[in-house]
């Protein structure tokens, strides 16, 4: 299966619920990963959630979402409406879950597919189900994989772990991803300890680092590059590495306008 | 995929924005800056976000006053605390540094359909985004009573403006250094007797937002908080300022400051998760 993703996509979590972004960007056709969707309600973490630090923001947001009902009564119906390309960013704690999910979103109207959130920065606290093994985090995509259409792409969003990302890729797409997304949220800490990750500038080298590796081990395995894309030149540098498109977050919150920005400069490119 | 020229009158907008005015004022520093379109979408109670020059994280401001300026077309005027590194960054900036200003954002204060007494509470710098609001309340018809408290006369808003927006001024220090001294909590039951407020607003540190809503209720009155939790775009893109808040249907909640707030009724907070 051929992927078209990019090249520009709003990463997962820095969209707020697509209404938040419209005034800023005409979303007809743009790839938008939502933030990550459970079967329940999630209220979230408790304040603060966002902290400032230097090269970028540690946060820990606790991924709050209506649950899957209210989603697709509500958010999912808009952001179809607005013409965007929704990719539904799925969590469970179990895989029954992340199966259920996959099953039930692929019934609705106006999915383009999934992007399966296995690379969250502390899974303990989020009670999700643990993917820190390579295996663990196939097995979840195999879960997907098997509820939603063959015909329409899943995504493993991988967290950027040096040590081990060739080896998540590679099960993850063995396991029937159509894409991997590298990374995510570095795992971090906030000043007082508490347990977060790490998003913007600072984390694009290590991004790199995890790009390189794998474009080089699995040539065959369509990357896309999440952390530090700022402006075209950092989109040029993920995409030169062999990155089949770019999503775009934590720039969001300093200029809401940048995934158009840089959509526009790289057209320029053609 | 394209930038989006906003299209509702009610829509934030993303502009280059310019300081065009910078003055001391007490503690604080006083900006009026030019963000070509953004005076024509306000109203009291709404914010702009700002880029501040390296830092991932904006700067939210409530806006304090909005200004016809016949070279600049109309400005809007900023009250800036130099407190962390953002803050003393832009409040050091001369007039003509190009600043990205997001904006207007937020829930605007609800306004009374009937000219009723309204009593506005704020504290520190936040009490600049009561100024608009008393403005647009006497335009109504509604008798505006205006406290303004600070630690000090130095940490106290535009105090000689104030007589102009509204119709009594009562000033509270908690040194003393001008005015009755104390703290807000202390002279509310007062200032609402007096006022004979139906609609109290306020703007300020969370201990007078939940002052001033209990308050209120014991009084039978509505009241409106201007809450402010740190959030680092001010967008509602990130979900990273929780405010727990009790639904219409009893159901306690998390939403976001910036977008369902900031201005929200006093008696729907759970002050005690803040």
């Amino acid at each position: 299966m051929t992927i078209a993703l990019g090249p520009v996509m709003v990463a997962s979590g820095c969209g707020g619920t697509g209404r938040e972004l419209a005034p800023f960007l005409d979303l007809d056709g743009v790839a938008f990963v939502t933030r990550s969707v459970t079967l329940d309600a999630r209220q979230g973490a408790s304040g603060p959630r966002v902290v400032e630090v230097s090269g970028g923001l540690v946060n820990a947001v606790g991924l709050p979402n209506p649950g899957l009902e209210h989603f697709l009564a509500t958010e999912l119906p808009w952001l179809v409406r607005a013409g965007a390309r929704v990719f539904v960013s799925v969590a469970g704690s179990t895989l029954g879950e992340y199966a259920d999910l996959a099953r039930r979103l692929s019934r609705a109207p106006g999915v383009a597919g999934l992007e399966v959130n296995v690379g969250a920065p502390d899974e303990t606290g989020l009670d999700l189900f643990e993917v820190r093994e390579p295996y663990h985090a196939a097995s979840v995509v195999a879960a997907v994989r098997r509820e939603f259409p063959a015909d329409r792409p899943v995504l493993a969003k991988l967290r950027p772990d040096v040590s081990r990302v060739v080896e998540g890729a590679r099960a993850c797409h063995e396991a029937g991803a159509t894409a991997v997304v590298l990374g995510n949220t570095v795992p971090a800490a906030f000043p007082d300890g508490r347990p977060g990750g790490l998003s913007g500038p600072a984390v694009a080298p290590v991004v790199l680092r995890c790009l390189t590796e794998t474009a080089r081990s699995l040539p065959g395995v369509p990357l896309v590059a999440c952390g530090g894309v700022h402006d075209a030149a950092s989109a040029r540098l993920f995409l030169g590495a062999g990155a089949v498109a770019v999503q775009i977050g934590t720039a969001l919150l300093h200029d809401p306008t940048t995934v158009a920005r840089v959509a526009a400069e790289l057209g320029d490119d053609a | 995929m394209t930038a989006r020229a906003a299209t509702s009158a009610r829509e934030p907008l993303h502009v280059d924005g310019e300081v065009i005015a910078t003055k001391k004022a007490g503690a604080y520093r006083l900006l009026t800056i030019a963000a070509p379109g953004v005076p024509a979408r306000f109203r009291p109670g709404n914010f702009v976000a700002l880029t501040v020059a390296g830092h991932v994280a904006r700067r939210a401001f409530w806006i304090h006053r909005i200004k016809e300026s016949s070279a600049f077309g109309p400005t809007l005027d900023i009250v800036v605390e130099p407190r962390g590194p953002g803050s003393r960054w832009l409040a050091a900036q001369p007039t003509g540094t190009r600043l990205a200003v997001t904006g207007p954002l937020g829930r605007p204060f609800a306004l009374p359909k009937e000219p009723v007494s309204c009593l506005l509470v704020g504290e520190g710098y936040a009490a600049a985004v009561l100024f608009p609001l008393a403005e647009r309340l006497r335009e109504r018809d509604c008798a505006v009573t205006l406290a303004l408290a600070g630690m000090d006369e130095a940490h106290l808003v535009s105090t000689l403006e104030a007589r102009r927006s509204a119709r009594a001024v009562t000033v509270i220090t908690a040194d003393g250094s001008v005015g009755s001294r104390g703290t807000v909590g202390e002279q509310l039951p007062d200032l609402l007797r007096r006022s004979n407020a139906a609609v109290a607003y306020a703007a300020g540190p969370t201990a007078v937002l939940r002052d001033v809503a209990r308050a209120a209720e014991t009084c039978g009155a509505w009241s409106q908080a201007a809450v402010e939790v740190p959030g680092p775009c001010g967008t509602g893109l990130c979900h990273g300022c929780p405010l727990p808040v009790l639904g219409e249907d009893g159901v306690p909640r998390i939403v976001r400051a910036c977008t369902e707030g900031p201005v929200v009724r006093g008696d729907r907070v759970r002050w005690a998760e803040l």
